[in-house]
């Protein structure tokens, strides 16, 4: 167990020394929402109206950027080489990295969403579905993005290809989420969309692991 | 005892070798030689079980590698080209993880030994990222010295050394053959005296 707390250290004391590429998916979020007032219309209800969808599509975007970091170092300076032949279990080194980068890369957006509800004149009710859908949703990122991280992570300029791979896979994601917050805003129950987002996260939290375990090894070949 | 029957690899529709077969006895030390592209690297990785052979196996003590993962990588130490170093973190956190992982416990005073040895004593708390490239492998390579493995595959272990650290790790390569250890190595430099007896297998280049 410690070994796996292990991990989860080194992680986090990478994270924080690369400081600038963990601030960089947030700023790009924070730019794309401000902008959809200036471009779109400054008005509030049509902010209103857009607003989870830009969120949700941002955090979407956003997300992208920061996945790559996941396995890119450990691949490229060898340390997954040696994870492999540590004869540590390689779903479990996938959960504990994919957690760490969650924390690091989505907990900063959770911490941001106010903000983002102020400047999209979001009500109470609709801020309070968004963080619950960014909450089971971000999770589910995360953990289907690391597989297509694995499998892409060999190749050069992998990112296009990771894009290519995963925006298609997020878009159920991306109904239910915007969904919720849309019900939540016609103060109609949302608890089914929630309970669906719920559900596929489960699931990937069940079987990701070991497709990222799996998609790494077939990486190293 | 490491045995490889029947190894076929092939890399974008080239067959890099086909039904290799060697045997690495226990205290013997294999230097593994060929031009750039023969396979030399890709038969070192699938000796370690890191990429799988397109046919034949790897055995260890006679048992398949792909089987008994978790017991050859105990007794397994690997060192690519690649050094499995982070940028980021120092020498000590860099080799404190690894050993961790590897579930070595090694007291921090042969840590310092070890680092004293290598000569990088007063720069084991620098980001390994701010180091030469010797001075990088040097931290990669003092993992020899900490885990207690008896088989080493080391792919290009002198890339980067200076003469001195060329010297000091065919000495201990010697010393490891002796205590009954086994090494398959590559290197584009002939391995000197000092690395003591050894046999040579030549991987040819094919088209």
């Amino acid at each position: 167990m410690s070994l796996y707390h292990g991990i989860f250290k080194r992680d986090m004391q990478i994270a924080f020394k690369q400081k600038a590429e963990l601030v960089q998916p947030l700023m790009f979020l924070l730019m794309v929402v401000t902008l959809f007032p200036l471009g779109v219309s400054p008005s509030p209800d049509t902010l209103q109206r857009i607003g989870p969808g830009v969120i949700w599509i941002a955090a979407i975007l956003s997300s992208l950027m920061a996945m790559e970091r996941l396995f890119r170092d450990d691949f490229q300076d060898g340390s997954l080489e040696q994870y492999i032949l540590s004869g540590m279990a390689l779903p479990a080194v996938s959960a504990v990295k994919v957690a760490a980068h969650w924390l690091v890369s989505f907990v900063p957006l959770l911490l941001l969403s106010p903000l983002l509800a102020v400047f999209l004149n979001l009500t109470v009710d609709m801020y309070i579905a968004l963080v619950l859908t960014l909450l089971l949703g971000t999770p589910l990122l995360s953990l289907i993005g690391a597989i297509a991280v694995g499998l892409t992570v060999g190749l050069q300029k992998g990112g296009v290809l990771l894009a290519l791979l995963l925006i298609p896979v997020f878009i159920p994601l991306l109904i239910f989420a915007t969904s919720a917050v849309d019900s939540a805003a016609l103060q109609l129950p949302y608890h089914a969309q929630l309970a669906i987002i719920a559900a596929m996260l489960l699931l990937a939290t069940a079987l990701a692991p070991f497709a990222i375990a799996y998609s790494l090894k077939v990486s190293q070949n | 005892m490491l045995e490889a029957c029947g190894l076929t690899c092939s890399k974008r529709d080239r067959t890099l070798f086909e039904g290799l077969s060697l045997v690495v006895n226990t205290g013997e030390l294999l230097y593994l030689r060929g031009p750039n592209g023969a396979g030399k690297t890709s038969l070192l990785r699938i000796l370690t079980g890191l990429s799988a052979p397109d046919a034949g196996t790897v055995l260890h003590n006679g048992r398949d590698i792909s089987v008994d993962k978790s017991g050859y990588y105990r007794d397994l130490f690997y060192l690519g080209h690649k050094s499995g170093t982070n940028g980021s973190l120092s020498a000590l956190d860099n080799l404190s993880f690894w050993l961790a992982q590897h579930k070595v416990s090694v007291d921090v005073n042969v840590l310092y030994d070890v680092l004293e040895k290598v000569g990088l004593v007063g720069l084991e708390d620098i980001p390994v990222r701010y180091l030469s490239a010797g001075q990088q492998r040097r931290v990669a390579l003092s993992r020899l010295w900490l885990k207690p493995a008896k088989v080493w595959i080391l792919d290009e272990p002198f890339t980067a050394l200076d003469v001195k650290g060329v010297h000091m790790l065919e000495s201990s390569m010697k010393d490891h053959v002796a205590k009954g250890g086994l090494i398959v190595t590559t290197s584009h430099q002939p391995l000197s005296e000092t690395a003591g007896k050894h046999c040579v297998f030549d991987l040819e280049y094919r088209f």
